[in-house]
C-alpha cells in the first residue's frame, strides 16, 4: 500500500472553513455551507447512478421477479412464492447445469497448480525469460469469440489436435466436443488455455516482489529450490493465492462465452449462465432464471464470504 | 567441534548432489517451458496458417503445412468486406472511446469525492461501492436487461457504452489508491491561491493521475475490445455489431469456410498482438494492479 501520509490526515473542508472566513472577514452564508455539503455528491452522483441502476436495481428486481411466474414479456405477473426454487432443486435437468460447473472447477485447480510451476521456475534465472512470460500470458488478452474459434478449428474431426495426433501415429476415433463424456473435458481444457496466464502474471508479479536479499541469503544457507519455494515462495504469495481460488469458484460457476460459441451449449456442455440465459431469453420463464440467478449470486457470496474468513485480508480496512 | 565438521560434511553431500542434478534440472525446465510454448502457439499458428490457403488447399486436408503462398489475403478481404468487419471495428472504437473516457472521468471523479470530502455516509457509499464489486454481472444480466430496456437503449451502442461505465468500480479503487499518494500539501497549496474544489481536481489531481489512467485504460480497453456477453445480449443488429458479436456471426454464412473463419479470428487476434507487443510493461503492472485491487 501506498502510505506517504503518515501522520494524522489533514481534511481539507474544515482548513478551507477556517480560511474563508478568516480572509473575507464575514461569517459564510447558510446558502456556502449547503453548497460544500453537497460538493462531494456531486463528484460521485454519476458513479452512483450507474451503480445503482445497473448493479442495486437488477439485484434487487432479480429477487423479486424470482418469487414470481412473469414470462418477462406480459404485464402481469402471479406470486407464486418459492415454486421456482423448488422446481430448481427438484429438477434433475435443470440442477445438472452444478455438475458441468466441477469440470471447471478441476480445470482451475490444474490452471493455478502449473501457473505457480511456470511462476517459480521463471522468478529464478532464466534464459529467454520476457518470451516465455509473454508466450504464457498472451492468451488471456485474445478475444473470447476468436479463440473459441481457434479451438474449434483444433478440436474438429481432421483439425489440429488430431493431425498432431496422427503425428505421432494415434488416430482416435472420438470426436473431441461430440462425445458427451469428452465434451466438458476439452471446453475446460480451453478455459485453462486462455486463464493461465492471469494466473502466472499475478504469481509471478508476487513472487517478484520478494526482496532480492532473502533469496540471496537462502543461497548462502545452502537452501534447495523447494525450500526456497516453501519457505519463501510461498509465504509471500498467499492472499494472491487465496484470490486466485476465489476467481476460480466463481469463474467455473459463471462459465458462458467458451462453451456458448463452440457448442451452443447444447447437450452435456450447458452450464448454469447458458441455462439461465435461455431460460429467460428463449422459454420466457423470467422466474425460474431470475431464481438460477439468484442462487449462483447467493453461492458467490457464500463463498467469498468463506474465504475472507479463512484468510484474514490486511487490505479490509480500506476506509 | 564435531559439530561444524559435521554440518560442513553435509553441506558438502548437499552440494554434490546438487551438482549432479542441476543439469537435469534445467533440462527439465527448459523442456516444459518449450512444450508450453508450443501449446500456446500451435493451435494460433494453424488458424494463420489456415487464414492464408486457398479453397483447394483447404479441400487438400493436411492441416499443420504451411500455406503454398505466404501472400494470399484473398481471405482476408473475404472476411472484411463479407463480415462487415469494418462497422465492427467502427463500433468497438465508439464504444472504447464512450466508455473508457466516461470511466476514467467518473472512476477518478467518484475516488477524489472518497478521499478528499468527509460527509456524512461516505462509509456507506464506500460499501456499497466495495459490495457491488462480489456481484458477477454475469449473474444480474437477465434483470439488468429490463432495466436498459426501459431506459430506451436496448439495441443502441449507448447500452454497452453504460454499463461497462456502470461495472467499473475496480477502476474507482485504483485512482483512490493513487489520490491517496498525492500529498493533502498540494491541494492546501493550490486552495490558498483560491482554486474552488473543481479547479484542484483539474489542475493538480487529475494531471498526478496519469499512471493510475494508464492502468485503466489498459485494463478497461482490453475487456471492452474482448467483450462478447453485453454486446450479444444488447446489440442484436448486426449494423451495431462490435469485433466479438461480428466475428461470432462469421459461424452462419462462412459454416465451413474455415480459411474465411481463420482471416477474421487473426484480423480481430493482430491488434491485440501489436498492443501487447507495444505496451508489455504497462499491460502486466496494469493487470498485477488491477487484479490486488
Amino acid at each position: 500500500m501506498t502510505d506517504l501520509k503518515t501522520g494524522p490526515r489533514v481534511d481539507p473542508a474544515p482548513a478551507a472553513a477556517a480560511d474563508a472566513p478568516a480572509r473575507t472577514a464575514v461569517p459564510p452564508a447558510r446558502g456556502a455551507t449547503w453548497a460544500r455539503r453537497l460538493t462531494p455528491w456531486g463528484y460521485l452522483a454519476a458513479a452512483l447512478v450507474l451503480l445503482v441502476a445497473f448493479t442495486y436495481v437488477p439485484v434487487a428486481n432479480m429477487i423479486s421477479y424470482s418469487f414470481t411466474d412473469w414470462d418477462g414479456v406480459s404485464p402481469d405477473k402471479d406470486f407464486v412464492g418459492v415454486d421456482n426454487y423448488v422446481e430448481l432443486f427438484t429438477r434433475p435437468d435443470l440442477f445438472h447445469v452444478f455438475f458441468v460447473s466441477l469440470f471447471y472447477l478441476a480445470a482451475a485447480a490444474v490452471q493455478i497448480v502449473v501457473a505457480l510451476y511456470f511462476a517459480t521456475v521463471l522468478t529464478f534465472r532464466t534464459r529467454f525469460r520476457n518470451l516465455f512470460k509473454g508466450l504464457l500470458f498472451f492468451p488471456y488478452l485474445i478475444n473470447g469469440v476468436a479463440v473459441a474459434f481457434v479451438f474449434l478449428y483444433f478440436f474438429k474431426e481432421g483439425g489440429t489436435l488430431d493431425s498432431v495426433l496422427a503425428l505421432v501415429g494415434v488416430h482416435p476415433k472420438q470426436l473431441w466436443l461430440g462425445d458427451p463424456d469428452l465434451v466438458n473435458v476439452s471446453l475446460s481444457g480451453v478455459s485453462v488455455w486462455r486463464f493461465l496466464g492471469l494466473n502466472f502474471v499475478l504469481f509471478l508479479g508476487a513472487m517478484q516482489s520478494i526482496p532480492a536479499e532473502l533469496h540471496e541469503a537462502a543461497e548462502i544457507d545452502g537452501a534447495t529450490r523447494w525450500q526456497v519455494f516453501r519457505g519463501i515462495i510461498a509465504p509471500s504469495i498467499r492472499p494472491i493465492i487465496g484470490l486466485s481460488v476465489i476467481l476460480a469458484i466463481s469463474g467455473s460457476l459463471s462459465v458462458f462465452e467458451i462453451p456458448f460459441i463452440m457448442t451452443r451449449g447444447f447437450g452435456e456442455s450447458k452450464t448454469f449462465v447458458i441455462q439461465t440465459v435461455k431460460l429467460a431469453f428463449d422459454f420466457n420463464k423470467m422466474g425460474l432464471a431470475s431464481a438460477m440467478a439468484v442462487v449462483l449470486l447467493a453461492i458467490i457470496l457464500l463463498i467469498t464470504w468463506v474465504q475472507r474468513r479463512l484468510v484474514p485480508d490486511e487490505r479490509a480496512d480500506r476506509p | 567441534m564435531t559439530v561444524p565438521s559435521t554440518a560442513r560434511a553435509a553441506f558438502d553431500r548437499r552440494e554434490r548432489r546438487a551438482a549432479l542434478l542441476r543439469p537435469v534440472a534445467v533440462t527439465l525446465k527448459y523442456l516444459s517451458l518449450v512444450a508450453a510454448s508450443v501449446v500456446v502457439l500451435l493451435p494460433l499458428l494453424t488458424i494463420f496458417f489456415t487464414s492464408l490457403k486457398t479453397e483447394q488447399e483447404m479441400a487438400g486436408g493436411d492441416t499443420l503445412s504451411p500455406p503454398r503462398d505466404w501472400f494470399n489475403f484473398a481471405n482476408y478481404a473475404t472476411a472484411f468486406t463479407k463480415g462487415e468487419m469494418l462497422t465492427a471495428f467502427g463500433n468497438t472504437a465508439f464504444i472504447l472511446l464512450f466508455s473508457i473516457t466516461g470511466t476514467v472521468v467518473i472512476g477518478s471523479m467518484a475516488a477524489y469525492a472518497i478521499e478528499r470530502f468527509s460527509f456524512r455516509f461516505k462509509k456507506l457509499v464506500v460499501a456499497a461501492f466495495l459490495v457491488a464489486t462480489l456481484v458477477p454481472a454475469v449473474t444480474t444480466q437477465v434483470a439488468t436487461f429490463k432495466v436498459v430496456d426501459a431506459l430506451g437503449l436496448f439495441d443502441t451502442r449507448w447500452a454497452p457504452v453504460l454499463l461497462y461505465m456502470g461495472t467499473d468500480i475496480v477502476a474507482i479503487y485504483i485512482f483512490q489508491q493513487f489520490i491517496r499518494g498525492i500529498p493533502v500539501s498540494l491541494d492546501e497549496a493550490a486552495r490558498i491561491d483560491g482554486a474552488g474544489s473543481f479547479k484542484i481536481y483539474r489542475t493538480v489531481i487529475f494531471p498526478l493521475l496519469k499512471p493510475a489512467i494508464a492502468t485503466v485504460v489498459i485494463i478497461k480497453g482490453i475487456t471492452v475490445y474482448n467483450d462478447f456477453y453485453i454486446p450479444f445480449l444488447y446489440n442484436p443488429s448486426p449494423e451495431l455489431g462490435t469485433i466479438s458479436t461480428s466475428l461470432f456471426r462469421f459461424k452462419g454464412p462462412f459454416g465451413a469456410h474455415w480459411e474465411t473463419i481463420s482471416a477474421g479470428a487473426v484480423l480481430v487476434i493482430v491488434p491485440t498482438l501489436v498492443i501487447f507487443l507495444l505496451l508489455q510493461r504497462f499491460i502486466y503492472n496494469g493487470f498485477t494492479s488491477g487484479a490486488a485491487k
